[in-house]
């Protein structure tokens, strides 16, 4: 059986003056999955979205969407997505119910009245409708935003960071109405600076960097390139060397040292080590154990690894990339207020 | 009914809701030109050679067209309004007719315009304005006045969907108040000399404010005056036949192609 594409794109390119923001795009999104594009500011995926939802022509390359031509087609490729964003959105000086109804008439939607109360009702913004929308919060602004893009089921349906900026309970909603347009078999095309958003949305991730894909696949996929991360805390530093040596025979990776902690720790792309193997393999060698850990990565370490790039503010070594395991709230606790 | 006209109608819709769920700022904008006939025609008409009600009389219809002039700056702050805040890249990936947006945005001006404009003229008639032409006179000018509105507001559209954000816009756009100061529209262009009289008569205000004087019976039409301000019903119909022949298809372009 062939795969029928949502977003099937071949070495799109767009220039603005000097700057090359795509330089080739290739995406394959096979119908009624989603996929999430991830990639650093600045890496070209607004750009990749304004392409395939025809706001932009491309200079170079060709895409189907929905199965129709981005250039040739544009009119029925409108006919064919929804789009939510930073960038397109409702107006701010009507109501959440004239907003649906107007856009309701311009979908030419039989009886657009009733559209708009459906759909005020399903997102829970019934009783917000005869609010002027920038009085809304920001959930409720997106679900609006959400709701407008849904007037007619789109077959593919772009969302540019669709919970930026929200607090958790409004991204949960807004997750739900992605999982639920999935089941009824929409294609979703979403970028997201969240890794979270991705690694719990997305079937596959198209990890974006300068302007084309840099690498892609599921989430476990990405993850797999990066291999699992051990390490063990031992009671005694003495023993520092020994359980390095243990580390560097089961992983043949080099192992990292933090002396403060008394820990060292290596990457392993072997999938058949486990911690009980691991503690067992210490303990024969008459490791003094005090904790040992062997972590899969997160989309961060993915992220961090293939992008290249590092925060400001990280000083830290490969192993640091790993402090995240512990503590993803405070991650997003900090690109929430960014 | 053709796509154009179905979503024209549509967004012209959505304009008038704007103005209905905001009327505090369409009021304010039509007590703009009130004050200043108040001010003008007392201030300024003690002032003048001319007797203060003739002179009022005289500065209705330049208002007039000074209002209908301000449709570039709405039409500029609208648009860079949408523009900013994401609401054209919605309408640019909806199913629609292209042109829509912007002529239900200008069709929509009109029409508020033409009721804004009725309390000035209720004002203009206490102070002592008159129609002393005939009412297919009357009835022209209001049309004149419309259409050149329509004209600005196309104007308006194409330099507001350029604009880099809305505080420029709302800049650029406030220079529009300049446009009847270099016109026939307070002061008659007489004793201008003879380059600044030149400039303020081609100005195609000067026409229009000309053009309604005639067709109200408010004042002649000048003698010796620039060809559009001599033949001033020719001269503002060209005038808004070439601002539309040239700011509509630009607009409509460039709503359809934001910058490539």
């Amino acid at each position: 059986m062939t795969t029928t594409y949502g977003v099937l794109s071949e070495g799109l390119e767009k220039r603005f003056g000097e700057v090359r923001a795509l330089r080739g795009l290739d995406l394959a999104v096979p119908q009624g999955t989603v996929c999430g594009i991830l990639g650093p500011n600045g890496a070209g995926k607004t750009t990749a979205v304004r392409l395939l939802t025809t706001l932009l022509r491309p200079d170079a390359g060709s895409a189907r969407v929905a199965g129709r031509d981005l250039v040739r087609e544009a009119a029925a490729v409108r006919r064919a997505i929804g789009v939510t964003g930073q960038y397109a959105s409702v107006d701010g000086d009507l109501t959440g119910r004239q907003n649906l109804r107007l856009f309701a008439r311009l979908h030419r939607v039989r009886g657009p009245a009733g559209r708009a109360d459906d759909l005020l009702a399903r997102f829970g913004l019934a009783e917000a409708a005869d609010r002027a929308a920038s009085t809304y919060s920001g959930g409720m602004r997106r679900r609006l935003d959400l709701a407008a893009s849904l007037i007619r089921r789109p077959e593919v349906l772009f969302l540019d960071e669709p919970t930026t900026g929200l607090d958790p309970a409004s991204r949960n909603d807004i997750w739900d109405a992605v999982r639920e347009l999935k089941q009824d078999g929409t294609t979703v095309l979403l970028t997201t600076q969240y890794l979270e958003e991705a690694d719990r949305l997305a079937d596959d991730i198209a990890l974006m960097e300068r302007g084309r894909v840099a690498e892609t696949g599921s989430p476990a996929h990405l993850k797999a390139l990066i291999g699992s991360y051990a390490e063990v805390v031992v009671a005694d530093r003495g023993a520092l060397a020994q359980a390095a040596a243990v580390l560097d025979r089961l992983t043949g990776a080099e192992p990292s040292f933090d002396h403060d902690r008394g820990s060292v720790g290596a990457v392993t792309r072997d999938s058949t080590l486990t911690l009980p193997r691991l503690v067992r393999e210490l303990d024969t060698a008459g490791v003094p154990l005090l904790d040992a850990s062997l972590k899969p990565p997160t989309l961060d370490d993915v992220f961090l690894r293939l992008t290249g790039e590092r925060h400001d503010s990280d000083d830290h070594n490969r192993h640091g990339d790993h402090n995240g395991h512990g503590d993803p709230g405070d991650r997003d606790g900090k690109e929430m207020a960014a | 009914m053709s796509a154009l006209a179905y979503d024209g109608t549509a967004m012209l819709g959505r304009q008038l809701l704007r103005v209905r769920n905001n009327p505090a700022l369409v009021i304010l904008t039509q007590t703009m030109p009130i004050t200043m006939l108040l001010f003008f025609g007392y201030v300024f008409g003690s002032a003048l050679a001319m007797p203060g009600a003739e002179y009022r009389s005289f500065l209705v219809p330049g208002l007039l067209v000074a209002i209908a002039a301000n449709g570039i700056m709405t039409g500029m702050f609208q648009a860079a309004q949408d523009v900013h805040r994401g609401v054209t890249d919605r309408l640019r990936t909806l199913p629609i007719s292209r042109a829509a947006v912007p002529l239900g945005q200008a069709a929509a001006d009109v029409l508020v315009t033409a009721a804004g404009t009725v309390p000035f003229l209720l004002v203009g008639l206490a102070v002592g304005w008159r129609v002393d032409g005939s009412a297919a006179g009357a009835a022209g000018a209001v049309g004149l006045l419309l259409l050149f509105r329509f004209a600005c507001t196309w104007a308006g559209i194409f330099l507001g969907l350029l604009s880099r954000s809305e505080e420029a816009a709302g800049q650029l756009g406030s220079a529009t108040f300049m446009l009847p100061l270099l016109s026939n529209a307070y002061i008659p262009t007489d004793n201008l000399p003879g380059w600044l009289r030149t400039l303020a008569e081609w100005n195609p205000l000067s026409a229009v404010t000309t053009a309604l004087r005639d067709l109200f019976g408010n004042a002649p039409v000048p003698e010796g005056a620039a060809w559009p301000v001599a033949h001033p019903v020719a001269g503002s119909l060209a005038w808004c036949a070439v601002l539309i022949a040239v700011f509509a298809p630009l607009a409509v372009r460039r709503h359809g192609h934001p910058g490539a």
